[in-house]
C-alpha cells in the first residue's frame, strides 16, 4: 500500500515484571494500515489487542521492531516531548470505560480539554467544541453533567473530546464493551460516520464479531500473533481459524454455516444479517428455478 | 444515585449568576468582612436586610437557601445557647437556679444569630449557589496565578479539585455498588460496637480504594492521550473577564462596609 498511514514491522513486547522476568505478549506483528482506512482488531482476553493499541499512541514502548507514521519511524529513539505530543494530536484514543476518560464536570468543558491543552484561541475551541457534540449527535446535552448521562453518551462525549483535537486517526480500545446495545449502537453509528464522513482512519479493537464486520479489514490476534488478516468476507469464511482463536462467527455466518452443513448449498458472504438474508433468498430462487 | 449534584450550584438566571467568578470571590470575601464590621442594632438590621436583598438578586428559592443552613442550625443553636446565658452584664432580665439571664445576652446571641445567616447566606450566594465549581476552580487558579512566580503549583490544584469535584459521584455511585455487593455477601454493617461497624468497613474501603488507584491511572494514560502536559500553553473555553457590573457591585459592597461602620457610631442601644 503506497499511502499506508500506520506501519508496523515485527514489533515484539514484552511486560518486564518486578521480580527482572519478561512477559513476552506481542510476538513478531507487522501490519500496515491505510489513510482512511477503517480495521478492527479481533482477540480473545489477554491476547494482546490492549498492548498494540498502546504501543501505537506510545504509552509503551516496543521492546524490539518499528512502528512508522506517516513513513517516520517513532520507535527507533526516545522521542522529545514536542514529538510525542505532536503524534499524539494526530492519533487519539478512546477507551473502554467512559467514566475514567472524562475530566471536567461540564460535557462541553471536557469536550475542550484537549483543544484547551492545545493552546488553541478562545473562538476555535468554541467551534470545535459544538461541531464535534455535533458530529456525536450531543449537542442538546453541552451544559449537563457527565455523570448523569448513561454509558453510551458518556462514550460518545468521550469521542467528541478526541474529535475535537482533529486527529487523523482514532483507536478505540474496546469502546463499546461496557455499553448497553443501545448505546453501542450509537458509539458505532458515530464510528462509522467518523470514518466515512470525515475520512478519519480508524483502528477498533473488539471481540464482537458484529462490530468487526462493519470494518474494511480485520487483524485476527492470538496470543500475540496475527494469526490472520483480510476482509470481512476473507476471515469470516473460516470460521474454524476463528474458533481455534477462541472467538465466535458472527450469528448469521454460524446460522448459514450450519444450513450448508445440514445439505443446502448455500453460497456468498453471510456474514452481516443484510447479505445473510440475501444469500438465503438467492438460493431459494434457485432452487425454485 | 443519579441525581448527587455537588456543590450547591443552583442553575438560575440572575445577576448574581452572570457576575465573574473571580469578582464573586472578591465580592464574598468583602461581605464577609462587612458582617464582621457590625456592631449595633441598626447595622446588624442592614446587614440582615442586604442578605434578604441578595437572596431576592440571585433569583434562589428559599428552599434551595434553607439547604444551606441547614447543616449548621446545631451551630446556631449552640451560639445562642452560649451567648444568652454566659454573657454578664448589668442588670439580669430573670434568674432560674444558676442560670442568669441578661439583656445583653439576648443581644449578643440575636447579634450572632444575624452574623452566622448572613455570612453563610453570603458566601453560599456568591459563590457555591450561583458559581459552578469548575468556574469556582478556574477563578481560585487565576486570583493566586501570582503565587506561581514563587513556585506554588496552583494549575496543578486547580487541576485536583477538578478531578475530585468530577469523581465524587462516580465513587459515591461505586460505593454503594460495593456496598450492595457486600451486603449480598451477608456483610453486617448495622449491628455491633463502634469497632464492629468500623471493621465491616473494611471490606468497603479496600476495593474502593484499589479501584480508584485503577481509575486514577487509566485518567492520567487518558489525559496524557489529549495532550495534557500540565499548565503552561494552556487556553480556555470559557474565559474570565471582568465587566462594569463585577465593579459596580464590588464598589456597592465597599460602600456597603463604610455605611457599617457609619451606622456603629450611631448610638442606639446596646453596643456589641
Ligand atoms: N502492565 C502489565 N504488566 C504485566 N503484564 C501485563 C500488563 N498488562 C497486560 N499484561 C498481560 O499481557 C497480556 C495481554 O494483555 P492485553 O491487555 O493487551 O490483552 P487484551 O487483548 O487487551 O485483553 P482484553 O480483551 O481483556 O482487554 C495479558 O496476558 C496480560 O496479563
Ligand atoms: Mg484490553
Amino acid at each position: 500500500m503506497s499511502d499506508a498511514f500506520i506501519q508496523v514491522e515485527n514489533l515484539n513486547y514484552s511486560y518486564a515484571e518486578e521480580d527482572g522476568r519478561e512477559i513476552p505478549v506481542l510476538h513478531d506483528i507487522s501490519f500496515e494500515i491505510g489513510r482512511g482506512e477503517y480495521v478492527a482488531i479481533l482477540g480473545h482476553n489477554g491476547s494482546g489487542k490492549s498492548t498494540l493499541a498502546k504501543l501505537l499512541n506510545l504509552i509503551l514502548t516496543p521492546t524490539s521492531g518499528r512502528i512508522l507514521f506517516d513513513g517516520k519511524d517513532v520507535a527507533e529513539k526516545e522521542l522529545t516531548e514536542d514529538e510525542l505530543y505532536q503524534l499524539r494530536r494526530k492519533v487519539g484514543m478512546v477507551f473502554q470505560n467512559p467514566d475514567n476518560q472524562l475530566v471536567a464536570t461540564i460535557v462541553e468543558e471536557d469536550v475542550a480539554f484537549g483543544p484547551e491543552n492545545l493552546g488553541l484561541p478562545q473562538q476555535e475551541i468554541r467551534r470545535r467544541v459544538d461541531e464535534s457534540l455535533a458530529i456525536v449527535g450531543m449537542t442538546e446535552y453541552a451544559h449537563h453533567e457527565p455523570h448523569r448521562l448513561s454509558g453510551g453518551q458518556k462514550q460518545r462525549i468521550a469521542i467528541a473530546g478526541i474529535i475535537a483535537m482533529l486527529p487523523e486517526c482514532m483507536i478505540f480500545d474496546e469502546s463499546t464493551a461496557m455499553l448497553d446495545p443501545s448505546g453501542r449502537k450509537d458509539v458505532l453509528r458515530t464510528i462509522e460516520t467518523l470514518n466515512r464522513e470525515k475520512g478519519i482512519t480508524v483502528l477498533t479493537i473488539t471481540h464482537y464479531m458484529n462490530e468487526a464486520a462493519k470494518a474494511d479489514r480485520i487483524i485476527v490476534l492470538d496470543d500475540g500473533r496475527i494469526l490472520m488478516e483480510g476482509t470481512p468476507a476473507e476471515v469470516f469464511a473460516r470460521p474454524e481459524i476463528l474458533r481455534k482463536a477462541g472467538l465466535d462467527v458472527p450469528q448469521c455466518s454460524a446460522l448459514v454455516e450450519g444450513l450448508r452443513e445440514a445439505g443446502f448449498a448455500i453460497s456468498g458472504d453471510c456474514y452481516s444479517p443484510e447479505l445473510c438474508a440475501e444469500a438465503i433468498c438467492r438460493y431459494i430462487q434457485e432452487k425454485r428455478a | 444515585m443519579k441525581n448527587i449534584s455537588f456543590g450547591q450550584y443552583y442553575p438560575a438566571e440572575s445577576l448574581i449568576h452572570r457576575l465573574d467568578a473571580r469578582a464573586k470571590v472578591i465580592l464574598a470575601l468583602l461581605y464577609i468582612v462587612c458582617s464582621f464590621l457590625c456592631k449595633n442594632i441598626i447595622s446588624f438590621a442592614a446587614l440582615a436586610l442586604s442578605a434578604v436583598v441578595l437572596v431576592l438578586l440571585s433569583n434562589i428559592p428559599l428552599k434551595a437557601v434553607f439547604r444551606a443552613i441547614r447543616p449548621i442550625l446545631f451551630v446556631m443553636l449552640f451560639t445562642v445557647v452560649l451567648n444568652v446565658f454566659w454573657t454578664k452584664g448589668e442588670s439580669p432580665l430573670f434568674s432560674w437556679g444558676i442560670l442568669t439571664v441578661y439583656p445583653e445576652g439576648l443581644y449578643n446571641a440575636l447579634f450572632m444569630l444575624v452574623r452566622i445567616l448572613s455570612l453563610i447566606i453570603g458566601t453560599s450566594i456568591f459563590m457555591t449557589y450561583t458559581t459552578t465549581p469548575i468556574e469556582l476552580a478556574d477563578a481560585i487558579e487565576q486570583l493566586l496565578a501570582p503565587l506561581k512566580k514563587i513556585k506554588i503549583p496552583v494549575h496543578e490544584f486547580s487541576m485536583m479539585m477538578t478531578v475530585a469535584l468530577r469523581f465524587i459521584p462516580t465513587l459515591i455511585e461505586e460505593t454503594e455498588k460495593i456496598t450492595a455487593a457486600q451486603k449480598a455477601r451477608g456483610a453486617d454493617f448495622s449491628s455491633g460496637g463502634l469497632i464492629k461497624r468500623a471493621k465491616a468497613l473494611i471490606p468497603i474501603l479496600v476495593p474502593l480504594v484499589i479501584s480508584a488507584f485503577r481509575r486514577a491511572d487509566e485518567l492520567a494514560t487518558a489525559m496524557e492521550c489529549r495532550c495534557y502536559r500540565g499548565g503552561d500553553g494552556r487556553t480556555k473555553l470559557h474565559v474570565l473577564h471582568y465587566d462594569a457590573k463585577d465593579f459596580l457591585m464590588m464598589a456597592v459592597v465597599v460602600v456597603f462596609g463604610v455605611l457599617l461602620i457609619g451606622l456603629n457610631m450611631l448610638a442606639i442601644g446596646y453596643t456589641m
